[in-house]
């Protein structure tokens, strides 16, 4: 265990840098607010009420809400890529993000086409968690099946793709059906946003986030197995059926809830990964688990602060950032490691 | 007798093996009987086709057999759950581990998943067999270097330290040799019966390198068309078990030298 130790400055250096980039990230936004009256907004001792109202209820829990996305994205992405064995593996190349969009599609414009008592329940937020959790988890487990047929893992990649098209196609079909109303509002969902949520919805996205940690945690001893191929695996006592399914479980639930509160963001969670790659130089997932989550906290943060566009009237949507950031780096990583290893 | 009971390891009854789907069985061999003893190095060989992996993909219960049994220690294979299993029979595939970031140290702690905690642990236990078996294998100089820094003779190495780790009493190894060069062979090949002497494990493998196999094995079991017999390898050139292992347009083989030589 000697590894474990040489990495510990690094952890604490990502501890130390994620509490900067989350106080740097709170004291940025269009209003200007002086570092004093954050830190004493935040203990909510603040005398300006609206200042504190703008941390307490506004900056803060879309603080958090980056937290949990890049994390949890991160994290999602980690476990798709060692499962797929596919280091181009992510919960947006996947169509995983796509299948949750659909959840949220058929949620929010297929609310009209059902109506009545259901159209009452299909509106609340869990619904649309549920929904978006259920899409994700259909579309993992159709690539899952259809890649135990394939055995090329380009092939998988495309099998994304296509169930994104199915999914766009789908959402084109419903949105011709639902009001201008409703398709606004998947818009807006579409482009992705940290910002929208209240603390209320923030408890539903954390218990589920947590749930979902919990599985991957749960998961890492076999995610070390499955490193070595899935007979060689089998042939050390690892239950495969039941470590695959724990493994979607967790990504699934990520994922899903993840698009269903900040919209399908991209690259994330396929970039975070091999970014921590490049520091962490493992393959163990007891330190990449960690090390994911915290990178991927730091990257959202970032990518969330760049958005904010501080000082000024204007934010970007959250997804473009991350394409921008994130597209590019996968590029990189590609021409200059030719043989992504994982 | 019962002491030689107690010195086997693996022995097959009247194991017929093959393919059975919804229509039909496809039994590739039958009346297989052989028993595999403590400390033995066994050569699985036979011609491209014969079904030396299915045999071996029942011996490790990856495929049901189709009649007769399979006993490890005496026991039903099928009577074993997939941890006990793994804690008595180790294997080295001829697969290529897609995961080559892991060093050298971490792939072979990997041999010590069935015994770790549900994280997976290492005990001091456990990394003092992983350490032994990386002796035995001449790896330690290697330890901390990357896999893909390897060269395909140094991997199966790791690959064999991995399944002494697992720590069982026996290991099956899937042509081990292919993709080595002729030293390599060589040396696998006599490692592998190092290791079956110094650890008193039960080491069976397949090979096309048959003149070797009869060098080094204590016992081999030949798989031809006709029939399967296993014995020490003096005893089976007596018998002329080599002798029709191969059609014999191209090549003989000679009892002398106990290698085969092409037709002039």
């Amino acid at each position: 265990m000697v590894k474990v130790k040489s990495y510990k400055l690094s952890f604490i250096a990502l501890i130390l840098l994620l509490i900067v980039f989350f106080f740097v990230n709170i004291s940025l936004g269009s209003v200007s607010i002086p570092i004093k009256e954050i830190l004493n907004s935040l203990l909510g001792a603040s005398t300006n009420e609206s200042w504190q109202y703008i941390i307490q209820d506004y900056r803060l829990p879309k603080a958090i809400t980056a937290i949990l996305v890049g994390s949890g994205l991160g994290i999602s992405g980690l476990l798709m890529q060692t499962l797929f064995k596919n280091p181009l593996a992510g919960p947006f190349v996947l169509g995983i993000t796509s299948g949750a969009s659909l959840g949220v599609a058929v949620v929010i414009m297929g609310s009209s086409l059902f109506g009545g008592v259901l159209a009452s329940f299909l509106i609340s937020e869990w619904s649309i968690v549920i929904a978006a959790s259920l899409g994700s988890f259909l579309v993992l487990l159709s690539v899952l099946i259809v890649s135990s047929k394939v055995r090329d893992t380009m092939a998988i990649l495309i099998i994304g793709l296509m169930f994104g098209s199915i999914t766009s196609a789908v959402v084109s079909v419903l949105s011709y059906f639902s009001s201008a109303e409703e398709l606004q509002q998947y818009i807006f969902w579409g482009f992705g946003s940290l910002g929208d949520l209240q603390w209320k919805e923030l408890k539903v996205f954390s218990i589920i986030y947590i749930i979902g940690i919990l599985f991957s945690i749960l998961s890492i001893k076999g995610l070390n197995t499955l490193l070595l191929g899935e007979n060689y695996a089998k042939s050390l006592g690892l239950n495969i059926k039941q470590s695959r399914l724990i493994i979607i479980f967790a990504t699934s639930l990520l994922a899903g809830t993840i698009t269903a509160f900040a919209g399908p963001i991209a690259f994330i969670g396929l970039a975070v990964p091999h970014l921590t790659r490049q520091i962490f130089n493992t393959s163990n997932h007891k330190i990449l688990l960690p090390a994911v989550f915290l990178f991927g906290a730091i990257l959202m943060l970032i990518c969330d602060s760049i958005a904010q566009l501080p000082n000024t009237d204007y934010t970007l949507p959250i997804n473009a950032i991350t394409s921008l950031i994130g597209a590019p780096v996968v590029v990189w990583l590609l021409v200059r490691k030719r043989k992504m290893v994982f | 007798m019962s002491e030689q009971n107690q010195n086997i390891v693996l022995e097959t009854k009247e194991l017929t093996i093959g393919y059975s789907s919804k229509k039909e069985e496809s039994i590739i061999a039958s009346n297989i009987n052989f028993d595999l003893h403590k400390g033995e190095l066994i050569g699985l060989v036979g011609a491209n086709g014969i079904g030396k992996s299915t045999l071996l993909r029942t011996l490790t219960k990856v495929q049901p057999a189709l009649n007769g049994e399979v006993l490890i220690h005496s026991k039903p294979i099928e009577s074993y759950n997939a941890i006990d299993l793994a804690k008595e029979l180790s294997l080295v595939l001829t697969e290529v581990v897609a995961a080559k970031n892991l060093t050298v140290f971490e792939l072979v702690a990997l041999g010590r998943q069935p015994y770790t905690n549900w994280v997976g642990t290492l005990s001091n236990n456990d990394i003092t067999i992983i350490n032994i078996a990386l002796t035995q294998t001449n790896l330690t100089d290697l330890k901390h270097k990357k896999c893909f820094e390897l060269s395909d003779g140094q991997l199966q190495k790791v690959m064999i330290a991995r399944a002494l780790a697992q720590d069982t009493a026996l290991i099956i190894l899937d042509e081990p040799t292919t993709h080595l060069d002729m030293y390599h062979k060589a040396y696998v090949l006599k490692l592998l019966q190092k290791l079956a002497k110094e650890t008193n494990k039960t080491i069976l493998f397949s090979s096309h390198e048959i003149d070797l196999a009869i060098q080094l094995c204590d016992k081999m079991i030949v798989m031809s068309n006709d029939n399967i017999v296993s014995d020490t390898p003096k005893n089976l050139i007596k018998q002329g078990a080599f002798n029709d292992l191969f059609p014999k347009d191209l090549i003989v083989f000679d009892e002398n030298t106990g290698a085969f030589r092409v037709k002039k």
